[in-house]
């Protein structure tokens, strides 16, 4: 089933409940309801706010450094053999991916509501990272929850939060990986409502939060919208993203919902192969349930227990997905596919060499795909990746699959 | 009028307070949930909460986390936990049984389903943690439908405008969460609650239940004085962690932990 976007369709959802279909919603516990709802009355007061969007326009400019490039891979759209590839850079802004976006977003809404504690969850620690970095920016207190299963794996990271004044907290609960992470941020958040703002680092999580991350990064499909026009005349034909929770994904697709002619790809953590059962694609092989306060598509056995997931990248390894990716799923407007750790690792190699662009495994996914989907269009087509984030992250996952040792 | 409101009305013509133990199915293991059932109305519980083991337990501390991973790892499901109250009906048509959870599960099964075998059981009343009114359009009518009790919580930032709201779309009893915070987290403050509660009191005429931050015979009392019932968790879930080797010792620690509050909160009566 496929439905033709509207405008005036697509500014009505979310709907007064935070609902996109079937979807989205508002799952917590009383204690968060009204904290929730102060927040979403404050945000839709400054979102007409000029103030605080010069703002966030100034931050994203200044500090963040955009517009990011829209760039033509000429050397991969020649090997590749089929449409134009076209990169939107992302893995240029500051801290080395989208996600600074939304941090500096939320982290001014945090400043204009009076917040100054805030606390966030992360996988692999780029929303960390970014959140730490955007509380020393503004003057907050930051406490970063974190999987102690990703503390070990991403000590770097870890590093790199605490040099910039935050505060990691190793989630030992559950699975000891992301979803656990949000587990305790929540929980904290539960503790501390009063003073404290929950920077979530995905589309999803109850309403407002998807409404929110979805505006915030919704930047980069505007820019891009533009940048195609400016340099290739017209939309582009497809547009290819990683989706692990989809925060990069809304922001690219968002924009183009109305546009009937652009294809829209979303690629899933297909792990070992979505047969084995090892993987973190929802979308491809879930089926929908209420988790971390919305319903979406989720990984889940067949008692309702959340399924642990698998992804070499660990920023897509997460049982759940944003619910606005879950109605475009449903309503047909978008394509929702999986590639497989091996091939995200070529994936990876492939734009180091061709294009001296190192991607983040999450990102490699996208480029896996793209490269597939790009080989069977024409050379008059084109297809934009939503190159997420840097690589630079993931040099030790990559050696490690290697076997070497640095 | 239902069991839940059948046991809070006799108990309110008595001046009593409700003992109302929450314990985690499957937790040590399934095989004992249904006697543990049968020792906390011995030992004075006057209904049941029994709580669903869920995989992201967010409302939870870190006491009720490692029950339900002690649960979940022998497998305990949603229709398991139906058939134990089943089992337990068969000796005891007295004692309301609600079960206390998050949506998922109940959602995996399927709404109608799951609302048909609790009802064929003989649950009482549902208690869906991650789930306000907002969202219980279609859910509640299923179990109101079947004379289940849908119970909402209220929290210490609930405002009135909800409060009421709340209780329009409860039965049975409302869950006051005295604390911010998750179970099993943080020191009760006794004023405060009574304040809050006197306030829902005026606000609703259903009963008020009162959990979290519920430890002893002491905290008990203080809090039965100002309310319709305490819901006493954490301490005892804690209580089966630490006893779970021996279930003879376990049952008499449950035991020995519940007697004290039922004979507080009775002393209350006059």
């Amino acid at each position: 089933m496929s439905v033709k976007l509207t405008e005036e369709m697509l500014s009505a959802l979310p709907d007064a409940r935070g609902h996109f279909g079937a979807f989205g919603g508002r799952f917590v516990s009383e204690t968060l309801m009204d904290s929730l709802m102060t927040l979403e009355k404050e945000y839709a007061r400054l979102k007409k706010d000029p103030e605080f969007q010069a703002r966030f326009d100034k931050e994203l400019a200044d500090y963040v450094g955009r517009p990011t490039p829209l760039y033509f891979a000429e050397r991969l759209s020649r090997e590749t053999g089929g449409a134009q590839i076209w990169l939107k850079r992302e893995d240029l802004c500051h801290t080395g991916a989208h996600k600074v976006n939304n941090t500096i977003g939320q982290a001014l809404l945090a400043s204009f509501l009076g917040k100054k504690r805030i606390i966030a969850e992360t996988g692999a620690g780029q929303h960390g990272v970014a959140t730490a970095t955007v509380c020393a920016r503004l003057g907050l207190e930051c406490h970063v929850f974190m999987g102690s299963e990703d503390v070990q794996r991403q000590s770097l990271n870890v590093f790199r939060m605490k040099l910039l004044g935050a505060t990691v907290h190793a989630v030992e609960s559950g699975s000891k990986t992301l979803k656990d992470a949000m587990n305790d941020a929540m929980r904290d958040w539960v503790a501390n409502v009063d003073d404290t703002f929950y920077i979530i680092g995905t589309v999803a999580g109850p309403h407002p939060y998807p409404l929110l991350v979805r505006d915030f990064q919704s930047v980069i499909g505007r820019e891009t919208r533009r940048q195609a026009l400016e340099k290739t005349g017209k939309l582009p034909d497809a547009l290819v993203a990683c989706v692990g929770g989809g925060s990069n994904a809304i922001g690219m697709f968002y924009p183009f919902l109305a546009d009937e002619s652009v294809q829209i790809y979303g690629v899933e953590a297909g792990g070992l192969g979505i047969d084995t059962g090892k993987h973190a694609a929802p979308l491809c092989a879930g089926r929908p349930g209420v988790l971390h306060g919305n319903r979406t598509y989720l990984m889940e056995d067949e008692n309702g227990q959340i399924a642990g997931t698998h992804s070499v990248s660990a920023g897509l390894d997460y049982p759940g997905v944003g619910p606005e990716h879950a109605w475009l799923k449903d309503i047909g407007r978008a394509n929702y596919v999986s590639v497989t750790d091996d091939e995200a690792m070529e994936g990876f190699r492939k734009l180091t060499r061709v294009e001296g662009i190192m991607p983040a495994l999450e990102t490699a996914h996208a480029v896996a795909y793209a490269i597939k989907l790009a080989a069977t269009m024409n050379k008059d087509q084109t297809v934009v990746i939503n190159v997420s984030g840097r690589g630079d992250k993931d040099i030790n996952t990559v050696a490690k699959l290697e076997g070497i040792e640095i | 009028m239902s069991r839940i409101e059948g046991v809070l009305k006799a108990l309110k013509g008595q001046g009593r307070k409700a003992l109302i133990p929450y314990i985690t199915a499957g937790d040590p293991h399934p095989d004992n949930t249904v006697d543990l059932m049968h020792t906390l109305v011995d030992a004075g519980a006057d209904i049941i909460e029994l709580g669903v083991p869920f995989s992201d337990p967010m409302a939870d501390g870190p006491v009720i986390q490692l029950a339900c991973e002690r649960a979940l790892v022998h497998g305990t499901s949603l229709r398991q936990v139906i058939a134990m109250v089943k089992e337990f009906r068969k000796t005891d048509d007295a004692t309301p049984v609600v079960l206390m959870g998050y949506l998922n599960p109940m959602e995996a099964m399927g709404y109608e389903t799951f609302a048909d075998a609790a009802k064929d059981a003989g649950v009482d009343g549902i208690l869906t943690v991650d789930l306000p009114p907002e969202e219980a359009e279609e859910v509640a009518p299923l179990f109101t439908q079947r004379d289940l009790d849908a119970i909402f919580l209220l929290a210490p930032t609930t405002t009135d405008d909800r409060i009421r709201a709340i209780s329009q779309h409860s039965s049975g009893y409302v869950y006051y969460v005295s604390i911010k915070g998750v179970t099993g987290s943080a020191t009760i403050n006794v004023d405060e609650v009574a304040q809050k509660v006197s306030h829902i009191h005026e606000l609703t005429a259903l009963p008020v239940g009162v959990g979290f931050g519920i430890r002893d015979a002491e905290t008990a009392a203080a809090v039965g004085r100002v309310s319709d019932g305490v819901i006493v968790g954490s301490v005892l879930v804690d209580t089966i962690a630490r006893n779970q080797a021996d279930t003879d010792q376990l049952k008499r620690a449950l035991t020995d932990l519940l007697h004290p509050m039922r004979e507080a909160l009775d002393s209350l009566a006059s």
